[in-house]
């Protein structure tokens, strides 16, 4: 064991020294539900990934806790496989020998108390085996109704006492709750083991890499800022849509709906970052203040009947291959009237936004995968050019691609060459994999890694996700209290018609992102 | 594609990378640096594949600058667009007289605004403040393994550092300073003594020594074994030594005082990956120029144990030093002469040959096979890098190396 040290500059640290990571400390990953498809298609490839890289400390363990009959060595070779044909780093047997070191498998059930005990065997056996010095990680990749038994097994087996020189955290998977009320039911379940710096809450969807991408663009430059208002942005529209259905997610899907799964954290997490308030500082808790400050601005509108859509993907042909309509997909009964498209209208009381509608909008089964926001900037004033000369040119616009092909577009009027005077839009782009040297990280990789090295999260909080939920419940209510089903839309398109009459309603067209 | 110019000049290079890009649908627009790469027909292959590896991570121009034999002044120039790289490679070919103004031929070829980078794979100028190339770039990327005298190399570069130098010897530790960066994290007790193992003549064990020296203000010692390049690093605490052994190349082993042994991986890296984690960075490097000073003193105190025979032998080339310390500004003065003598090249050639042999010989008086004074060794070079320049100017009188010889016969 280390023995209590008192605190001391490491000498081989320099500030100026930008080459050198950090490496977390020994420490152990315990993941639950290590049989289900995140688990092997992401976190192991994201383990590896971080410790080709060279990030993850000689004493790293990794435990996976199941219901499976499996010995430690069923699931390396499980782990191996997934790393072999997941990992975004080629596959190297040297650091395949540091990870598999420290696999193990704790064959079990939730709610079991020999279970837990044997899981906590193990983790006293690699803490001595690893020098993992009581360090825990838990990754709860099981559903929500199941983390109360868990949370609380941690606790009664003092798995998640926070001890002197250690740490034991925990991380959890988006959705955090399905409304208001079970979101701070949610809450009291794990704050009431873990403190709330200690409580790691994924959205998978947004990477902590395009947080930062969207912070440096804002912030560290002089050009964006000034146009950044009312004065000059008309609208903005956030898009993410999915190109596939629900797959086998029928149980989770349905009766939750899209507008939960994504519009609560994703969009609205978007929809924070792009209007917030420059922070003091880029301290996680300083961003968490700006956000929840333009959260609690913002409100749905107040019409649901006039600036609320919502859809359902019809069957049809998409892309080449016939697919099933929602209500055909395996598990998902004929009465249903969950949305699988959601598009809502944002308004948000401040200064800088009055006036600036914020639209939202994601579903799946639609055209392409792509994630964006456009900020739509108001016409100029004049154009000293007759209207036959400006007939194509729509609005100036700056689009942030947040994936695929992660950049910046910048759409502008220019001239024809050649023409008289005939002015068309052009877009100007950037793109972070043209223009920078490493591909970026996964999300999963930045966030374990911060899980590791007890770097405060820059995912939302509690009371960023209440106050999402606040913005989001009205709308869930009013759809709840509607008899008929959601209009059908063709897959592969971009949604039902109702979501482009909303828009029509302010004088404003979906973009085609 | 790929457009071969001969006798060409760097207008018709620019247009022939315009009229390439356009044609293959402008893919190379997000450029973010040029680098440069200068060599010889004889690095060149191995060059090109290391810089195009490179780029494709970050997207650059790439323009290899080739010294090319022959009397004629010429320039032969080959353009790659969307060959395997997603920016643009420009291979120069310079033959005569011209080979004396690279930037002539460069400077047009630059892009606009974005960072410069140049590298040597191999020999490297003297001095790279009065390179003609090496002042366009802001970034200056040597490699001190490549050469033959690595530890003398890196000696000059440490004489002759400017902000924005860096050797790829120090790129090789970065790994190896993690870990250990990340050993004291963990475990931050004081270290009282420090050693480092490494095959012998890494310049990358000297700087990592140096650097530790100088960060932990303790004793470090510098012991040979038979590699690959380093093979353990050992800090010693009252608890016991924090060490990292690393036999194979490959997989190290990591030892803290009170915990189990561990395996961490820690390949030996590629020159890509070194060039690529170069290109990550485009300011001075304040962290090896530190390391560079501490080499100096490092160096200095003469940290390896020493028999009799090799005190004698530093005990010479220390009074050799005050000789050549005259001589060296002498050639200093003479430094900007130097070019031309090269270029029209003619008449030394003789001369030139005669230093040749000279040198040959000091090489080897330099590699004692005995154990002890190979622990030497490094002092040993280190003590000729003042000569340096004067071989370099063929000026090296023959009565000191035929001196120095004979101190060293019994070991070779």
């Amino acid at each position: 064991m280390t023995p209590p040290l008192t605190e001391r500059v490491n000498p081989l640290r320099d500030p100026r020294d930008r080459r050198l990571p950090r490496i977390a400390g020994p420490c152990v990953l315990v993941i639950f539900g290590v049989t289900g498809d995140l688990s092997t298609k992401k976190l192991m490839p994201a383990v590896y990934d971080l410790a080709n890289r060279g990030l993850l400390p000689p004493g790293f363990a990794l435990v996976g806790f199941a219901r499976r009959d499996w010995e430690h060595e069923d699931f390396a070779k499980i782990v191996h496989d997934a790393v072999k044909q997941h990992a975004r780093t080629p596959f190297r047997e040297e650091v395949w020998r540091q990870l598999s070191e420290g696999i193990r498998f704790v064959s079990g059930q939730i709610g079991d108390g020999d279970s837990i005990r044997r899981l906590r065997d193990t983790i006293a056996e690699l803490d001595e085996a690893r020098g993992t010095g009581g360090n825990h990680a838990f990754y709860l990749s099981i559903p929500p109704g199941l983390f109360q038994t868990v949370v609380d097994q941690l606790r009664e087996y003092g798995l998640a006492e926070q001890r002197y020189g250690q740490w034991s955290r925990v991380v959890i998977e988006k959705p955090f709750g399905h409304d208001l009320t079970s979101a701070r039911e949610l809450n009291r379940v794990v704050s009431s083991v873990f403190p709330s710096s200690s409580v790691f809450r994924i959205d998978h969807y947004l990477g902590k890499e395009t947080v930062q991408n969207m912070m440096a663009l804002r912030f560290a430059n002089q050009l964006f800022e000034p146009v950044w208002n009312n004065n000059y942005v008309d609208h903005v529209q956030i898009t993410m849509a999915e190109d596939i259905g629900i797959g086998g997610r029928a149980g989770y899907f349905d009766g939750i709906g899209i507008a939960r799964d994504v519009i609560q954290n994703h969009l609205l997490q978007l929809l924070a970052l792009t209007a917030m308030e420059e922070p003091t500082s880029f301290e996680a808790a300083q961003l968490r203040a700006e956000k929840q400050k333009v959260l609690a601005a913002a409100r749905p509108a107040e019409r649901m009947d006039l600036h609320t859509a919502r859809g359902r993907y019809a069957g049809g042909w998409q892309g080449g291959v016939k697919v099933a309509s929602y209500l055909e997909e395996k598990g998902i009964p004929r009465t249903s009237t969950t949305e699988t498209f959601a598009a809502i209208r944002v308004d948000i009381d401040n200064r800088r936004w009055a006036g600036v509608p914020f639209y939202l909008r994601t579903g799946k089964r639609l055209a392409r995968r792509v994630t964006e926001i456009a900020l739509g900037f108001k016409r100029a004033p004049h154009l000293p050019f007759s209207s036959t000369d400006t007939a194509e040119l729509g609005y100036n616009a700056l689009v942030l691609r947040i994936q695929p092909d992660e950049g910046v577009t910048l759409r502008f009027g220019a001239k024809v060459p050649g023409t008289q005077m005939e002015i068309r839009e052009v877009n100007m782009d950037f793109a972070y994999g043209g223009s920078f040297t490493e591909s970026s990280p996964e999300a999963y990789e930045r966030l374990i890694l911060d899980v590791l090295l007890g770097d405060p999260p820059l995912f939302p909080q509690h009371e960023e996700v209440e106050l999402s939920w606040q913005i989001l419940d009205p709308v869930l209510d009013y759809w709840a209290s509607l008899d008929e089903a959601p209009e059908s839309y063709e897959p592969g398109g971009w949604g039902p018609a109702c979501a482009n009459e909303m828009l029509a309603r302010d004088g404003h067209v979906w973009r085609r992102p | 594609m790929i457009i071969q110019l001969t006798r060409t000049t760097t207008g018709e290079i620019s247009t022939a990378l315009l009229r390439a890009r356009r044609s293959a649908g402008s893919p190379a627009m997000g450029m973010v640096l040029t680098l440069l790469v200068v060599c010889d027909e004889k690095e060149y292959e191995s060059a090109l594949q290391a810089a195009m590896e490179a780029g494709r991570e970050h997207p650059a121009r790439i323009l290899l600058v080739v010294r090319a034999a022959g009397r004629v002044a010429a320039l032969d120039a080959e353009v790659r667009i969307g060959e395997g790289t997603p920016g643009e490679v420009v291979v120069i070919r310079m033959r005569g007289p011209l080979a004396a103004h690279p930037a002539s031929v460069v400077r047009p070829l630059l892009l606009p605004d974005s960072p410069v980078v140049i590298w040597w794979p191999g020999k490297t100028p003297a001095n790279l403040a009065e390179d003609e190339l090496a002042g366009l770039a802001q970034r200056r990327v040597t490699d001190a393994a490549a050469v033959k005298r690595p530890i003398v190399e890196l000696k000059l570069r440490a004489e002759t550092y400017h902000p924005g130098d860096t050797d790829l010897s120090w790129t090789r530790l970065t790994r190896w300073r993690a870990l250990l960066a990340a050993a004291l994290d963990q475990y931050p007790a004081r270290i009282q003594a420090a050693a480092v193992e490494a095959e012998r003549g890494s310049p990358s064990a000297d700087l990592l020594a140096a650097w530790l020296q100088s960060c932990l203000k303790v004793k470090v010692t510098h012991k040979t074994t038979a590699g690959p390049g380093l093979t353990a690093v050992r800090m010693t605490t009252a608890a016991g030594d924090i060490a990292i052994t690393r036999p194979d190349g490959l997989l190290a082993s990591y030892a803290v005082p009170g915990q189990p042994e561990r395996l961490v991986a820690l390949k030996r890296r590629e020159t890509t990956d070194l060039i690529t984690e170069e290109l990550r960075r485009m300011d001075a490097d304040e962290v090896y120029a530190h390391a560079l000073l501490a080499l100096q003193d490092y160096t200095k105190t003469a940290p390896a144990p020493q028999t009799a025979a090799a005190k004698r032998a530093t005990a010479k080339t220390a009074s050799a030093r005050k000789s050549t310390a005259k001589r060296t500004t002498a050639a200093k003065k003479a430094a900007p002469a130097r070019r031309t003598t090269k270029t029209a090249s003619k008449r030394p050639t003789t001369r030139r040959s005669a230093a040749k042999k000279a040198a040959s010989a000091a090489e080897a008086a330099t590699q004692p096979t005995a154990e002890q004074a190979a622990a030497d060794q490094a002092v040993d070079q280190v003590d000729q890098v003042v000569e340096q320049p004067t071989s370099h100017v063929a000026e090296q009188p023959a009565e000191q190396t035929a001196e120095q010889a004979p101190a060293n016969e019994g070991t070779t």
